[in-house]
């Protein structure tokens, strides 16, 4: 605590010294009160909640050594991601499944056969609902096995540990913390530890973390530095925050307990944890000692699923619901109503007489009973089989995403990856698209292009015509006039192999052995360039050193603290490298300090124009500005380059403020920062860089076919403004005349009013011109496609979003936010740069929940995106180089950029429609299926007769009429895949819920309506005279019933017949399969005498059905009276302009046709990267 | 993903989908295999099925996708998806459509064909005899008026009928009553199974659904027990032909008018002989003049619960107004119809309706193949014949306004 307020404040020594005065009695209150918790916690064994850090005795050992020494209480090193025990697995997963609002309500229902004198047995509702809890409950104890399996493996795996100086094997379990733990290589560490020893002389190890980021390079990890080589004899303290899931921090520190008064202390950071689930690699060994066991470790912190994002279908479905669940209860309120109004006017008939009970029974416990009763009767019409069938088909949807072959990449040699089928049908719905640009638009494939060194441009190409500088070519810079001195340019390319966090591959031993053979003369004679491997967190890094090694400097390697490159002379240079002042998005730049052999101590810095233009000496900016401008207009991604001299006392500050900021325990980062922003100040600039990020494979035509179908497609993105605007015409999101409507600093600080005035009045100025302006935009599929020939694009930086969503005054911040969502809302692209992750969460979620709540979906491919994957409707990773945070985060993951065309215009959209008839067809057949129960109500006296057998009940949603729906919802294409992809715009006709409207919905229920009322009616007056038979024998109950659900099944089935355009032999087989089912069932159900049935009542009735002619021709009769509007619907309504359906038998020929029609004149194809056009001219300001 | 409970279903469908287009693919794949790489090394669809089903339930869809592709494609890429018609969603497909050309004169001729079936059945239908005699008694005119008091019993009377034509052979005689709930719920599970099975044990202690009519006042059991049961049809009718002012009965025959596989499989008398030991220590239903022992002495086949015209009765009627077929006149002379003619009906009224607001009524009637007299069917076949007519000329309008687009 004592150092914490020390740092990084010197730029502001009045409010420092305030600082201290109010933290010094804070600090004594809160060491004081920290001292107390802490006893307090030895004593009852450690509340870790409430304290902010904790204390680890390194080996278990008392220090200082003659304090008493109390054991603190950790948890232990066991791992526990099982759910159940053999003991709580009935009771729990049974409360688990039952907490899903399906479940529950069918146990309901069960309950209340159960218990209630109900018409139908408790076996048609219990029996799925048993069927379906005991698979569950079987999958998922088996798979709560596997994981106990697991748990053990992991749980028992033998570790050694030190214990007073000797190796001992325990189980992984029984490591506590502050044990000694050593790990050999390629092992998995078992818990996290700090890095006391390794065997590498440098005191780093590499690791993978392969299994809890997915990124597969090997990431460098330093000792502790300083601690005592025999740990036997190590006496130490750890205090370090209480574990959190975030990966990549951690603050802690090490207290060194010598002989002396005063123990030494060392900062610990993430560069000193090694995490448990993370291999060791390329080193011998290791130890560490235990900081985090078992669940606290930082993997388990991470375990935890996502949250689950629910679809917009499954929010209509839920409406839907609700609908007919009113429906259902209403249903039955009005027979219960009407039954006791029939019995008031009916006498009790002698032939039917109450029991003594029923008598004696209170009325208004009656009614309730009859109620429920009814309901009973009635629930079918909200079947276990909907669940069952969408679930279903979503799950197994899913499947044709990973087999579609046009995901595979070759490259990677992966096709796309489904983490969750539950949004299948949400690709189909896409409004809004937000895109990251590296990586995702781009290939992030980066290649050193030129650099400008002292305002001269180097460029590395044969033709130098048009260029300014002068071109260099492989070999050593030539002496020309125009070009900077030799001793500028060699600084320029030191700076480019020193100022970096890249590594040096090691494939093989021995290839590491000459890395680390110093002034190994044969390397020095062959340099192995083309071999060398960089490995690097960015590749840009790469690129870079890479084009510095194209001028003769070759960066050799990190060991022990020395950098080593070998010069143009094929001389090796060695520096110290002092400290690596990290890059992070919001400084945008990098530093690193090294000694020379010489003993200057130098400072190199890279990073973004604007991060480093401020901290030069001015005079220098304007000669690199002038290329950096044109680079990032040309696309390329810009780096600057700075460089100072630190004097001795300089760094000597540098060095203290820097190693007392990453003690600290609190606001560390914070106070790194200041520590960083007050050293590099007053650089000289020496150059810039150009660094070319290709275009993805078709994007431009991607991201066309994209707006085409109407969705709106937002780029954020870290990068500066100029290389994002480049990327963004090369991708065809801006054109040529669209308009750019700009809000960033550089309009803000025009016209040398105050920021916020200035927002406030360009606010204004854009919503007049892209709001009130624009001509109204209709919805739906009559807004055209030439939307993009007069657009708006409008461009934001994240200075001016945080402006714009975090305004002083609150009226004003709701303001601002609505007057840019609506300008945002009526451009045709956005471009958002400069933004830090978080930002981009928030742009996401501002869209998410404006007017309409329209869908959103985000793509990216680096864990920078991740926040905005996380927050969009859809998420999707790319299976790009920046490891696979995204990917993991991810609902959906596909290969390259081009993919997702083919994913939301033909996946997306099939799966929508599919999913959508899905829905309403289950509602559809389940209201005439329930509807002839309720009118028969009418006619026995309310008396609760079920129209249909058990037997039918219980099949009609499970057999008869759920296959060949399902096949449908997998198999449909109502337009074939290639008509979808050539013709974005059939994407618009589903939009906004088109199929799950109201109107349709409304649609559906009327003609269930219609169908249950002819089925039931139609059946009623042909048994006005129930003799039917040629021989005169009379038909019951049962034939009625009979005959309704055989008129009932072939109607559904046969209009599902009518909507499906596609037919497989599956579908062939299923629609025909199941009525024959249903015949053979039939059958073979009133054909047998049942030995465990009570009531044999459909014995031979169907037989019996079948030998009436009358019987025949009356189910002939309804079914076709039932499809005949539908059919003159499906006949009317094609004339109608070119629908789409037609569309999907055009000729190859007239396909190409429409497709040319479609794009117009502003589809023809594009440079991939147009690198020559000024967009200056577009621009509003 | 997919944690819901349906996991099992989907993935016993997967692999169901899964082995069927496999077992498709295996077989084309072998002959490729014979003829490119010569190999032999075929690949197993039962297998492949075995490392699905293990994998399956463990795995989310990516992983059983890969899983079960990465058996198939060793040879090429680990990853690559299966190119097969069915993964790549290309299976060939029928896409029908409803064109003008199809519709149009498909529907005429439905709408032809139904025209004449329902012309068939309008004229069938109207052929078809019905005599109709209401003999509840509910009017003082009534010649019954005098048994529709319940408190008389064995009350009988005479309905005298006359005929103009020949009434066409086969005759029918129905039983008929309206207002009579014979479709309630409560009432229609009111009997027991077992007993009407022949299991002699439910005889001594019926089903609780007969309540009440399980036992009678002193706790005997009553056999056959129930609602339905008790309330049996037990008026009786005779029929008389006026030959010159003397009476000639007409042979009823009560032969065939229960289904056959009531009175042979579903019901069964306990196997006892003669049937009525099986009877000891129960009572008749209380509203049975005589025991179920009793119903057809005659005829042992027609005795007990196998008596047809118990099972007419205890086959439910569907809507509370309905007719039960009672017997037929087939015998001699009557075969080919009752001529012309005076005829009386004599009843004996046992069956009390008027407390529930009923009627009875006594049907002659003749069947066609079609059943009874049934005039529905075949206005409702001419009605949809005429509007497919009607349809198919409208169509034709609005496609000759449009112009048939898609010949175009």
């Amino acid at each position: 605590m004592r150092m914490l307020f020390l740092g990084g404040a010197e730029a502001e020594p009045g409010r420092r010294c305030l600082l201290n005065q109010r933290s010094s009695s804070a600090r004594t209150k809160k060491k004081n009160k920290r001292m107390l918790r802490r006893r307090l916690n030895r004593l009852l064994g450690g509340d870790e909640g409430r304290v902010h850090s904790r204390t680890i005795y390194v080996g278990q050992k008392s220090c200082p050594p003659n304090e008493a020494f109390i054991p603190p209480k950790f948890c232990d090193n066991r791992i526990v991601s099982s759910k159940y025990t053999v003991w709580n697995f009935l009771p729990k997963n049974l409360f688990e499944q039952f907490r899903r609002i399906a479940n529950f309500y069918f146990l309901i229902i069960f309950l209340v056969q159960v218990i209630v004198d109900t018409p139908t047995s408790p076996v048609t509702s219990g029996l799925p609902l048993f069927f379906v809890i005991t698979v569950t409950a079987i999958k998922q104890g088996y798979e709560d096995w596997l994981r106990h399996k697991a748990d053990r493996e992991v749980n028992e795996y033998q570790v050694s540990v030190l214990e007073d100086g000797r190796r001992i094997r325990k189980q992984s379990e029984k490591i506590r913390v502050g044990d000694i733990v050593e790990v050999e290589e390629d092992e998995t560490f078992p818990c996290d530890l700090i890095l006391l020893q390794s065997s590498r002389e440098d005191g780093t190890c590499f690791v993978t973390t392969a299994s809890l980021d997915g990124e597969s390079n090997h990431k460098t990890h330093y000792t502790v530095p300083d601690t005592e080589s025999d740990l036997q004899y190590l006496s130490a303290t750890i205090e370090c925050e209480q574990p959190q899931p975030d990966l990549y921090k951690f603050v802690g520190r090490m207290h060194i307990y010598n002989n002396r008064q005063e123990p030494d202390v060392r900062s610990l950071g993430p560069e000193n944890l090694l995490l448990k689930g993370a291999n060791l690699k390329n080193t011998q060994k290791i130890c560490g000692v235990a900081v985090y066991t078992g669940m606290e470790t930082k993997m388990a912190l991470n375990y935890q699923g996502k949250s689950q994002k629910r679809s917009a279908v499954e929010k209509s479905i839920n409406a839907f619901l609700l609908v007919y669940l009113f429906i259902l209860v209403s249903k039955a309120l009005v027979c219960t109503t009407l039954k006791y109004v029939w019995q008031s006017k009916h006498d009790e008939p002698w032939y039917n007489e109450k029991t003594q009970k029923e008598k004696d029974t209170n009325l208004y416990l009656k009614m309730f009973t009859d109620f429920l009763s009814f309901m009973v009767l009635f629930n079918f019409i909200i079947p276990v089989s909907m669940y069952v069938t969408v679930e279903m088909q979503k799950f197994l949807g899913s499947f044709f995403i990973t087999w579609d072959k046009d995901f595979f990449d070759p490259e990677i040699k992966e096709g796309a990856l489904v983490n969750t089928s539950d949004l299948n049908e949400e690709l189909g719905q896409v409004e809004y698209i937000f895109t990251d640009k590296t990586g995702t638009l781009t290939q992030n494939n980066m290649e050193f292009i030129e650099c400008c060194i002292d305002g001269f441009q180097y460029r590395h190409r044969e033709d130098s015509s048009e260029l300014d500088g002068v071109c260099v070519t492989d070999g050593p810079v030539n002496k020309v006039q125009q070009k900077a001195g030799t001793e500028r340019e060699e600084l320029f390319l030191r700076a480019l192999c020193l100022c970096h966090t890249v590594q040096v591959k090691e494939s093989t031993k021995n290839g590491r052995d000459q890395v680390d053979g110093l002034g190994a003369d044969e390397e020095v004679l062959h340099p192995p360039q083309k071999e060398r491997g960089f490995i690097a967190s960015s590749p840009d890094e790469i690129a870079l050193v890479q084009g510095a090694m194209r001028y003769g400097f070759t960066f050799l390697g990190l060991e022990s603290k020395n950098m080593k490159i070998l010069n143009r002379n094929k001389d090796v240079e060695t520096y110290e490298l002092l400290h690596v002042l990290n890059f992070d998005p919001v400084r945008r730049r990098m530093s690193v300090m090294v000694r020379s052999k010489t003993g200057d101590i130098l400072l190199f810095c890279k990073g973004a124009d604007s991060s480093i233009f401020p901290r030069v000496r001015q005079e220098e900016v304007e000669r690199i500005r002038m290329h950096v401008e044109r680079n990032a207009t040309d696309g390329y991604r810009t780096l600057c380059v700075a460089y100072k001299h630190l004097s001795a006392e300089e760094y000597a500050n540098a060095d203290a403020g820097l190693r007392e900021a990453k003690l600290a325990l609190q606001d560390r980062e914070e106070k790194l920062m200041d520590v960083y922003n007050q050293v590099e100040t007053e650089m000289t600039l020496i150059g810039a860089t150009a660094v070319e990020d290709q275009l993805q494979d078709e994007a431009a035509q991607t991201m066309e076919a994209l707006q085409v179908a109407g969705m709106k497609v937002w780029v954020l993105t870290g990068d500066k403004m100029e290389t994002a605007k480049s990327t963004c015409y090369a991708c065809g999101l801006f054109k040529k005349n669209t308009e750019l409507l700009e809000l960033t600093l550089r309009t803000l600080e025009d016209g040398g009013r105050r920021r916020e005035e200035r927002l406030h009045d360009l606010l204004l100025e854009y919503h007049k011109k892209a709001v009130q302006d624009a001509p109204p935009v209709k919805l739906g599929i009559t807004r055209s496609w030439s939307v993009a020939s007069h657009g708006f694009g409008f461009i934001i930086d994240g200075a001016s979003l945080s402006m714009v969503l975090s305004s002083s005054s609150e009226s004003n911040s709701s303001l601002y936010k609505n007057l840019f969502l609506q300008i945002c809302q009526n451009c045709t692209a956005v471009l958002c740069c400069r933004m830090a992750p978080l930002q981009k969460a928030q742009i996401v979620r501002l869209v998410k929940n404006s007017k309409g709540s329209p869908i959103t979906l985000s793509i990216g491919d680096g864990a920078n995106d991740v926040s905005m994957i996380l927050e969009a409707h859809v998420g999707i990773g790319i299976k790009g180089k920046e490891g696979r945070q995204a990917v993991k985060n991810s609902d959906y993951a596909i290969p390259k950029l081009k993919h997702l065309k083919k994913l939301l215009l033909a996946h997306g959209h099939l799966y929508y429609v599919r999913i959508a008839h899905l829905v309403q067809y289950f509602f559809y057949k389940n209201l005439c299926f329930i509807l002839p129960q309720f009118l028969y109500q009418f006619f026995c006296g309310f008396s609760q007769q079920p129209l249909y057998d058990a037997a039918y009940l219980t099949m009609y949603n499970i057999c008869f009429t759920s296959m060949p729906i399902l096949a449908y919802s997998l198999l449909e294409q109502h337009i074939c895949i290639e008509v979808l992809l050539d013709n974005s715009t059939l994407y618009r006709e589903i939009a906004k819920n088109a199929m799950l409207r109201w109107k349709l919905f409304l649609y559906w229920t009327a003609l269930g309506l219609f169908h249950g009322l002819v089925f039931f009616f139609g059946v009623r007056f042909l048994f006005s005279n129930p003799a039917l038979q040629d021989n005169g024998q009379v038909f019951g109950n049962w034939s009625y019933g009979t005959i309704v659900f055989t008129v009932l099944v072939f109607t559904v089935t046969l209009k599902l017949a009518l909507i499906t355009r596609h037919w497989t032999w599956i579908n062939h087989f299923v629609i025909w399969g199941s009525l024959a089912f249903y015949v053979f069932f039939s059958f073979f159900w009133g054909g047998i005498i049942w030995p465990f049935l009570r009531h044999q009542r459909l014995y031979f009735v169907f037989a019996n059905m079948l030998s009436s002619v009358s019987a025949w021709l009356v189910i002939i009769l309804l079914i076709l009276l039932s499809l005949l509007p539908e059919i003159l619907l499906v006949v009317l309504r094609k004339p109608r302009g070119p629908h789409a359906r037609q569309n999907a038998h055009i000729t190859p020929y007239k396909k190409k046709q429409v497709q040319s029609n479609v794009g117009g004149p502003q589809s023809s194809a594009r440079p991939l990267l147009m690198r020559t056009f000024s967009d200056e001219s577009n621009t509003v300001i | 993903m997919a944690d819901g409970p349906w996991r099992g279903f989907y993935c016993a469908f997967a692999v169901s989908m899964y082995s069927m287009f496999m077992w498709k693919v295996g077989r084309g794949r072998k002959k490729k295999g014979r003829g490119m790489t010569g190999k032999g090394e075929l690949l197993h669809p039962g297998k492949d099925l075995s490392v699905l089903l293990t994998s399956l339930f463990l795995c989310s869809p990516a992983d059983c996708a890969i899983k079960a592709m990465v058996k198939h494609e060793q040879e090429e890429s680990p990853n690559r998806p299966d190119n097969t018609a069915f993964t790549q969603q290309r299976l060939p497909a029928w896409q029908p459509i409803l064109s003008a050309g199809i519709v149009i004169p498909g529907f005429v001729l439905i709408g032809l064909a139904f025209i004449g079936v329902g012309v068939g059945l309008f004229i069938t239908s109207r052929d078809v005899q019905v005599l109709e005699l209401d003999y509840t008694g509910a009017v003082a005119t009534d010649p019954c008026y005098k048994c529709s008091d319940p408190s008389i019993k064995d009350c009988g009377c005479t309905m005298e009928f006359h005929l103009d034509t020949l009434f066409k052979g086969p005759v029918v005689i129905y039983y008929g009553l309206n207002n009579y709930f014979q479709n309630q719920r409560k009432y229609g599970i009111s009997k027991d199974d077992n007993q009407l099975y022949g299991d002699l044990d439910t005889f001594k202690s019926p089903a609780t659904a007969c309540s009440p009519y399980d036992y009678d006042g002193k706790r005997n059991p009553i056999v056959p027990c129930g609602a339905l049961a008790n309330s049996m049809f037990n008026d009786t009718f005779r029929l008389y032909r006026m030959v010159n002012g003397s009476k000639k009965e007409v042979p009823l025959n009560g032969k065939g008018i229960a289904w056959w596989t009531d009175q042979n499989v579903k019901y069964r008398n306990p196997n006892e002989t003669p049937l009525i030991n099986a009877f000891n220590g129960t009572v008749k239903p209380i509203n049975w003049p005589k025991a179920a022992y009793e119903l057809d002495t005659t005829d042992v086949y027609n005795n007990g619960f196998i008596n047809q015209d118990f099972l007419v009765w205890m086959r439910r009627a569907a809507l509370p107004d309905f007719r039960k077929l009672y017997r037929r006149i087939t015998k001699d002379e009557y075969q080919a119809g009752l001529p012309a003619g005076n005829y009386s009906l004599e009843i004996s009224y046992n069956y009390h309706v008027l407390s529930f607001k009923g009627k009875k009524k006594l049907v002659l009637s003749n069947v066609s193949w079609m059943g009874g007299k049934n005039d529905f069917l075949g206005i409702a076949y001419l009605v949809v014949g005429s509007l497919c007519v009607i349809m198919s000329i409208v169509m034709l309008i609005v496609y000759a306004k449009f112009k048939f687009p898609e010949e175009d």
